[in-house]
């Protein structure tokens, strides 16, 4: 061989060095792609990037063997006339007739009643334009993955501080002294989290992890608290009743800069019970809260107008107004609502000692007081106070799908919001911090539809699909109060579902309830597998047919890059590219990239041609939008307005003349101006010269405090980012829940729920948090299914569909159902065996494997290792299929019959975020004679027209040489 | 003498593999490529991989400490799969201490990885040549690369920078410092192959509050008591004897 150091890698062919965004998963960091011979030889981490400064993970380096993947769909395709659904029988069609087709189904839907037509969505972060198609066709049935992720998270938060988790906001860990993860929340923001962690364990800092489990980051944390799955709340709201008795709250944050200290009517018998008592003044329709509440001084012992200079108010205490109103400050009621919540109360829910309550209670009052925080940044309050500098109290949290995947999740994330918030970390240094475009008023402006007269044949839905309600009437609901959406989105049954429910809307378009649909696209949706709950029976129902023979669901099409299990029931398959083939934008307009220090947007650019006949979903969106006229893609005359994509994200501006469009860097003509501009012709070329990013840095005065720096907040204004200058005052009494709860009271005029529901959603919609269990468990036997199982992502598959990756699928190859050894002997088998695991939807075979790392009364697993056989260009042989197994199939879409309806949704009953974690099963060792295989299995999946060719035994991957060797064309 | 090696900090390694595929995704197109696959997309796929990350749990529940392991090449001081090679394909460089296998002179008889206390070795079982770290000498020798990129590939990607890398025969180096100043320690010492990576260990951050902590003199409950005495009402003083 010759000697490595006498030669360059650079000399083995040509080399071209590309910039663009991953999409490996949803962190979306910088890579460097180099490319030999136009193959892709290396992806590494962009050292410039602001999100990921050079690193990527397992995934990210991976990409390669996703690009040349025998999984790739390369041709539209047509399900053959005679096959049925699931067969995977299809002929090659053009693009032209792929047009066609769709473009004279959907323009007689649009014309009859455009909520026939469904467009949902696997991924976010394009939703800035699916999401806009759908208000354009005039579709309210458009959502995207967020219902059955973590919407919990998002609403739950946004609700109550006016920002959240992940691309929202986050734990601010370069200053942090405490750091607490509770539950599964690794897989989102995962590179930034990994890269923070290790910072901040190497200066010190505590970290605390409550899970059931310990992996992923836990691993690492210098305590682990394991925990009853579900029970967080319950924990969390004894911390907050410790905190409280121990006077260990930042009083001073808690009456500045939000509610507690405001009066709220205190008198059941009256109709505004429970509504902040508010006087006279003129307030601007608008979406903000208006600041014409009351405190009680203290020194003059009645009642003054909020932040009078000079005032001290009292946070507890309870009084009678001059009228004869009885009111208490809303921390009172706070502090009553705790009062049951006693640690030894917790201690038997969450299987936490109480002593160790007591300690993590006393670690974050005590660090959150003693280590305060002091910046020198000068900075305006929102009231004119100037002040000398930025302090803060360094204990931070985060959290996503292992406390939002429970039908309680919305409560106890409130419950996390307002811990957060009496320790008063709420964007100041060492704690949380928003992330632009947040803070947004809580709850933010974009309003869902009032009704069924917002669709309209040919129009434009009268409202965003998604929105954010902020009383019973934003509701999306017909005179009945019943549901308008196919997933029932904004009823009385899921009032704040922001995200929608996805994960609903199979079942209900099979029922045809609330309505029948006639076309249902797809696109990066794995709903035939890992994405659906009761996985078995959705697959049925995607090909179940009504008496006359037609399917249920009319006409199904998928839009993928790979032979998922779903592409198998699609009428129409179109062949989407990968990520390094395409133009995307990382929208201010949908979840950007923004850092703490100001906002952040980016950008694809393709570094290879798409394989194939395969074209960029966007484009595909744009085309059909011209094709069909819709407003925003025509001229005046109906022609065609834009190129294609990249001419779109250029010219497209949210109304003529507006300023805002999809990218917020280099606006303006020659690139001068930010967030708002005139369309600026070269604004792709800057995002390519500059590492296909965007990042504006906000003057230190305007990065802390935001939700009340009048500097901040008129910046934000000016820039159109914001629609209001108000300050974003912290609900730690959440005024916009009673309302809902008034409204089911019959106290509140206007709409009404229906009478089977007012009772859980007077219960669900408490203006404080609450512990309860969750609905499941109340609804099946848990003697009969004693057991929790929860899954979570493995780190080199967080967040990402890449179990048929040629490198990551060694790593992972099948997954196992991991069970406390205590458990597993007492239930009658041994590790490694082969076991049931049930529930009261269904059964899995897999096997199994001890673990101490998992609390006895809690069994888990990785998710979206196993697959169905034949999928994914794997051979039917592959381990996914045969030793690895979906949980998904014992867990129910729906929940057992109940008061509240024969086929209400297994989510919380105030957001519809999916309760994947609510599940019950019971575990048993598999008979003797059974094959070691998993079950259900299902007929082989064949590969598709268009699909490489095997690739025989061996794989070895060169660039420059790879294709050819393998005939893998472009 | 320089000895170039990893130093990897247990403390701060989530195991996320990020080091496992940016290794094999640069090694497999580079000077000690390919990495083959054998199965790729059917039962049993294994392959070629210079790093691996193993995962361990220690302890019985709820003491539990889950462990994750990255596990290359040592590039020993005093490697025994070097003088067991029969025909000279494993070396040790001697500009940089890197440890290396010549695939030409390779016969792939094993030798080295039966010799290899920590099993770091793989053949390559359709070239039928043994394979392992090379610690990137294709890029870490690159002088066209810029400084900042003459790294390994695993410690460029390592989104913790569990993964340190230098000259652990200089004293200044961050290598040196780390091992010297938290802990560092060397697998198996026992061998006495002396491997010139080092890992350090995990290390625990407690907080002690003590209960006289709990209560200062601002405790803002003060602020809430009542807000004046109360007047009328009958007193002890106006019945007791």
């Amino acid at each position: 061989m010759q000697d490595p150091t006498s030669q360059s890698d650079s000399d083995l062919g040509r080399v071209e060095v590309k910039e663009t965004t991953c999409y490996m998963c949803a962190c979306r960091c910088g890579i460097r792609v180099t490319l030999r011979d136009g193959e892709v030889r290396y992806i590494e981490g962009n050292p410039d990037h602001p999100l990921n400064k050079g690193v990527i993970c397992a995934k990210g380096s991976s990409g390669i063997m996703k690009q040349y993947s025998p999984a790739r769909l390369t041709k539209p395709l047509l399900r053959k006339p005679g096959s049925e659904r699931g067969d995977s029988d299809f002929e090659e069609i053009s693009w032209e007739k792929a047009f066609d087709l769709m473009q004279e189904r959907l323009g007689k839907i649009r014309a009859e009643d455009p909520k026939r037509f469904a467009l949902f969505t696997g991924r976010d972060q394009m939703q800035a334009l699916t999401g806009m198609f759908a208000k354009q066709f005039g579709t309210p049935n458009y959502a995207a993955h967020g219902g059955f992720c973590s919407v919990n998270m998002a609403a739950g938060l946004i609700y109550t501080i006016g920002g959240s988790f992940w691309e929202f906001g986050g734990p601010d860990l370069e200053r942090s002294k405490l750091f607490i993860m509770i539950g599964t929340a690794e897989d989102h923001h995962s590179n930034p989290m990994k890269m923070a962690l290790a910072d901040f364990k190497r200066r010190g800092g505590r970290f605390i992890s409550i899970n059931p489990i310990r992996t992923g980051y836990s691993a690492i944390a210098d305590e682990w608290v394991p925990i009853k799955p579900g029970t967080d709340g319950a924990l969390m709201l004894a911390i907050i009743r410790e905190l409280i008795h121990q006077g260990l709250y930042d009083r001073e944050f808690l009456i500045k800069y939000t509610n507690s200290a405001e009066l709220v009517v205190d008198d059941p018998k009256r109709d505004d019970h429970g509504l902040f008592r508010r006087f006279e003044m003129h307030v601007e329709e608008g979406c903000f809260d208006p600041e014409n509440k009351l405190w009680w001084d203290r020194e003059l012992d009645r009642e003054i107008s909020t932040h009078t200079p000079g005032t001290d108010p009292r946070l507890l205490g309870s009084f009678m107004l001059d009228d004869g109103t009885p009111v208490k400050p809303a921390f009172q009621l706070l502090k009553d609502r705790v009062e049951e919540y006693t640690i030894e109360w917790a201690e038997d829910i969450t299987g936490i000692p109480a002593d160790t309550i007591r300690r993590l209670a006393h670690e974050m009052g005590v660090v959150a007081r003693d280590q305060k925080i002091e910046l020198p940044i000068q900075w305006t309050d929102s009231w004119g106070n100037e002040h000398d500098s930025v302090t803060g109290n360094p204990v931070s949290f985060h959290a996503m799908r292992g406390l939002a995947a429970h039908s309680n999740g919305f409560q106890t994330i409130r419950a996390l919001g307002i811990l957060m918030t009496i320790l008063g970390t709420i964007d100041r240094p060492g704690g949380f911090r928003h992330k632009a475009p947040f803070p947004r008023p809580i709850p933010p402006c974009p309003k869902p539809p009032k009704g069924p007269e917002g669709v309209q044949p040919n129009t434009p839905l009268d409202g965003m699909p998604l929105g954010w309600p902020s009383k019973p009437d934003d509701l999306f609901v017909d005179d009945e109060g019943e549901a308008v959406r196919i997933d029932k989105a904004f009823s009385w049954e899921y009032p704040l579902s922001v995200h929608g429910l996805m994960h609903n809307a199979i079942t209900n378009a099979w029922r045809g309830d609330p309505y029948k649909i006639d076309t249902l696209l797809l696109f990066m949706a794995n709903m035939a597998w890992n994405s659906s709950m009761n996985t078995e029976n959705v697959r049925d129902m995607l090909k179940d047919k009504d008496e006359n023979g037609e399917y249920k669901i009319p006409f199904l099409i998928v839009a993928d890059a790979f032979q998922s299990e779903t592409v198998a029931f699609a009428d129409l398959v179109l062949p989407d590219t990968t990520y390094l083939e395409r133009h995307d934008a990382m929208s201010m307009l949908d979840r950007p990239i923004s850092e703490y220090d100001g906002p952040v947007d980016s950008v694809r650019i393709p570094v290879v041609e798409p394989r194939g006949d395969c074209k960029p979903f966007q484009e595909v969106l744009i085309e059909m939008g011209s094709r069909l006229g819709l407003p925003a893609f025509v001229r005046e005359d109906g022609s065609r307005k834009f190129r294609n994509y990249p001419d779109f994200v250029t010219n497209y501006e949210t109304s003529p003349g507006s300023g805002i469009g999809f990218l917020a860097g280099w606006r303006g003509k020659g690139g001068e101006k930010f967030l708002k501009g005139e369309p600026n012709p070269r604004q792709w070329e800057m995002y390519q010269k500059n590492g296909c990013v965007y990042h504006h840095k906000l003057p230190k005065s305007y990065q802390y405090m935001r939700n009340w720096n009048q500097g901040y907040l008129e910046w934000a204004r000016y820039h159109g980012m914001t629609r209001y200058v108000e300050p974003i005052t912290l609900h730690l009494y959440s005024e916009v829940l009673q309302r809902f709860r008034l409204a089911a009271q019959g106290k509140l005029p206007g709409k009404q729920p229906p009478e089977r529901l007012r009772k859980r959603v007077a219960e669900h919609f408490d203006p404080l948090p609450f512990y309860t269990a969750p609905l499941e468990h109340k609804l099946v036997d848990t003697h009969q299914y004693p057991i929790n199982a929860l899954t979570q992502r493995p780190m080199a598959m967080y967040h990402s569909w890449d179990s048929q990756n040629a490198w990551l699928r060694q790593i992972h190859t099948h997954n196992y159902l991991f069970v406390n050894p205590k458990l597993g002997e007492a239930s009658g088998f041994g590790d490694g065996d082969w076991i049931w695991i049930e529930s009261p939807t269904n059964k899995v075979r897999c096997m199994a494997r001890f673990s101490e790392a998992v609390e006895p009364g809690t069994v888990w697993t990785w998710n979206a290792i196993g697959k169905a056989t034949g999928a994914w260009g794997l051979s039917n042989k592959a381990n996914e299929s045969q030793k690895g197994f979906l949980l998904n199939h014992v867990i129910s879409e729906e929940l057992p019959p109940c008061e509240a309806g024969d086929h209400m949704s297994n989510s919380d009953p105030v957001t519809g975020q999916a309760a994947w974690f609510d599940v019950r099963v019971k575990i048993y060792p598999a008979g003797p004679e059974e094959p070691k295989v998993t079950s259900p299995q299902f007929k082989p999946q064949k590969r598709v027209p268009g699909q490489d060719q095997r690739r025989g035994k061996w794989q070895a991957f060169f660039a420059g040489k790879f294709r050819r060797k393998h005939n893998i064309g472009d | 003498m320089t000895q170039l090696a990893l130093v990897i900090d247990l403390n701060v390694c989530v195991g996320c593999h990020a080091c496992v595929t940016s290794c094999k995704e640069w090694n497999t197109s580079g000077w000690a490529g390919p990495l083959t696959d054998q199965r790729a997309y059917d039962e049993d796929p294994t392959g070629t991989f210079f790093n691996r990350v193993q995962t361990y749990e220690a302890g019985v529940f709820p003491h539990t400490e889950t462990y994750h392991f990255p596990k290359s090449c040592l590039h020993c001081e005093d490697p025994p799969c070097v003088p067991v090679c029969p025909t000279g394909a494993s070396y040790k460089r001697e500009d940089n201490g890197v440890v290396l296998v010549d695939y030409d002179k390779c016969i792939g008889c094993k030798y080295c990885s039966w010799a290899c206390p920590y099993g770091a070795r793989e053949i390559d079982e359709k070239q039928r040549v043994m394979k392992k770290c090379t610690l990137c000498i294709d890029r870490i020798t690159d002088m066209t690369l810029p400084e900042s990129q003459r790294k390994p590939a695993c410690v460029l990607a390592c989104p913790t920078s569990a993964r340190l890398f230098g000259d652990v025969h200089d004293p200044n180096s961050v290598v040196s410092i780390a091992i010297r100043e938290e802990g560092g320690y060397a697998l198996q010492p026992e061998w006495g192959t002396k491997p010139a990576n080092h890992y350090l260990p995990r290390r625990k951050t407690r907080i002690q509050i003590h209960e006289d902590e709990l209560v200062r003199a601002d405790n803002p409950l003060k602020k809430e008591q009542l807000p004046s005495l109360p007047e009328g009402g009958e007193t002890l003083d106006d019945v007791a004897w």
